[in-house]
């Protein structure tokens, strides 16, 4: 009976910190692709480079912010978690869709704007470049697709548990 | 006898950060000394330490050799600014210097201080955009115009440019973490927001040091002084925007969160 209840309540505190969930999700993903651009593609492999001579002024700045962007993101998003279950509105697949978007959008905007547009950097130097790009944006695009399917999902769902 | 003229004036430097470190340092270990004697609860010694550490730091990009080879050698000149303009100050705010101060002192003089950190003035000094702005505009001003150059050559501009850089780092780290009492508050969403511009501000600017060498640097110290700033930087960042977060995740605990378990 006791459990019945709890679990009724969490279920309510699911929906109530819905967009707390998904928020925390999304900056979640942003951290991690961004933690994973610079530990991998900058630290360990050496492709990315930390200055290109062709960089814009804008590049420089979208750099600047998206940098300090994801350092919060990964930081802030981990308390909110923490948040989540404290409260006892921890919801997985809300959580999980979040971080595809967060993670898709964020690669996108760099594998597209930040290195294409804004000449940031390039994933890799002296080699044909066109292949590394469309593996890194179909990735991109892959994961925000993937990121739609769980919200469906997860709203076909919840029309299923209502009727 | 230029050699000898500059000996003269790194002494006379020197000699004048050392006795208000040396002050601070005193100061502070008499006053956990007689308020631990004053009151049963005794000062947390984890705040000793980090003043301590926090006045080394502030030591040891000022005095001694990393000092002397930062009017030379950029990269020097960049870890010693890190160590006095950031770690520093995050080390002596959370060592709730002023707390200390208003536990220490007299009632009347430590109304009086409390008073004065109340005062109009103080909301101004300590307000985070004020805060960004001299923090930030400085650096801007000093490593893309020729202030720099001028700094290296003239003893009064190297004691004003610590000055700023270590007041302007504290100032910048109060406005954003509340360890001390404060009493011009800003919201979580707003400190969070500023803290987010500084943050970018300060790659940027780290880059553009990367790109664009200051006057009398070479291009090879501008890199590796501009890699220094960028990632040591982010360092002590992260510890700004971890305690930043924590404040509010325990400012945000839920209220009626026992009933919540009971239920």
């Amino acid at each position: 009976m006791v459990t019945e209840k709890k679990k009724q309540q969490s279920h309510a505190n699911r929906f109530a910190y819905s967009s707390r969930n998904f928020w925390g999700g999304f900056l979640f993903g942003l951290g991690l692709v961004a933690f994973i651009d610079e530990t991998v593609f900058h630290q360990l492999l050496h492709w990315h480079h930390f200055y290109d001579k062709s960089t814009t002024d804008i590049g420089l700045v979208s750099d600047g912010l998206f940098h300090a962007l994801s350092w919060f993101a990964t930081i802030g998003s981990s308390f909110m978690l923490a948040d989540l279950h404290r409260r006892h509105a921890f919801w997985l697949k809300r959580w999980v869709g979040g971080i595809f978007l967060g993670a898709g959008t964020f690669q996108l905007y760099d594998g597209t704007i930040q290195h294409k547009l804004m000449r940031l950097h390039q994933i890799r130097y002296n080699v044909d470049i066109t292949l590394y790009d469309a593996i890194w944006n179909i990735t991109a695009f892959a994961m925000i697709v993937f990121a739609y399917i769980l919200f469906v999902h997860d709203r076909v769902g919840k029309t299923v548990n209502n009727s | 006898m230029g050699a000898n003229n500059h000996e003269n004036i790194t002494f006379i430097t020197q000699i004048f950060f050392a006795v208000p470190l040396v002050l601070a340092m005193l100061w502070y270990i008499i006053a956990v000394i007689v308020t631990s004697r004053r009151y049963k609860k005794k000062w947390p010694l984890h705040r000793t330490f980090f003043w301590v550490t926090g006045i080394l730091c502030a030591s040891i990009a000022v005095i001694g050799p990393l000092a002397e080879r930062a009017h030379m050698d950029f990269s020097s000149h960049m870890i010693s600014h890190l160590l006095l303009g950031m770690l520093a100050p995050l080390l002596m705010v959370i060592s709730a210097p002023m707390t200390l101060a208003l536990r220490t002192l007299k009632v009347n003089h430590a109304r009086r201080l409390s008073f004065l950190l109340r005062s109009r003035q103080t909301g101004i000094l300590t307000n985070p955009i004020f805060t960004t702005l001299i923090n930030g505009g400085g650096l801007w001003l000093i490593y893309t115009t020729d202030i720099y150059m001028l700094i290296q050559q003239n003893m009064y501009l190297i004691l004003l440019f610590h000055g700023h850089v270590f007041i302007a780092g504290y100032l910048f780290t109060i406005s954003i973490i509340y360890i001390d009492p404060t009493s011009h508050r800003k919201s979580f969403v707003y400190r969070s927001f500023i803290l987010l511009i500084a943050v970018a501000g300060h790659g940027i600017l780290s880059k553009y040091i990367y790109a664009h060498p200051p006057n009398g640097v070479t291009k090879s110290q501008s890199e590796t002084g501009g890699l220094i700033m960028y990632y040591g930087g982010d360092a002590i960042e992260l510890v700004l925007i971890f305690i930043l977060c924590f404040q509010w995740y325990k400012a945000t605990r839920p209220k009626d969160w026992l009933q919540d378990i009971v239920i």
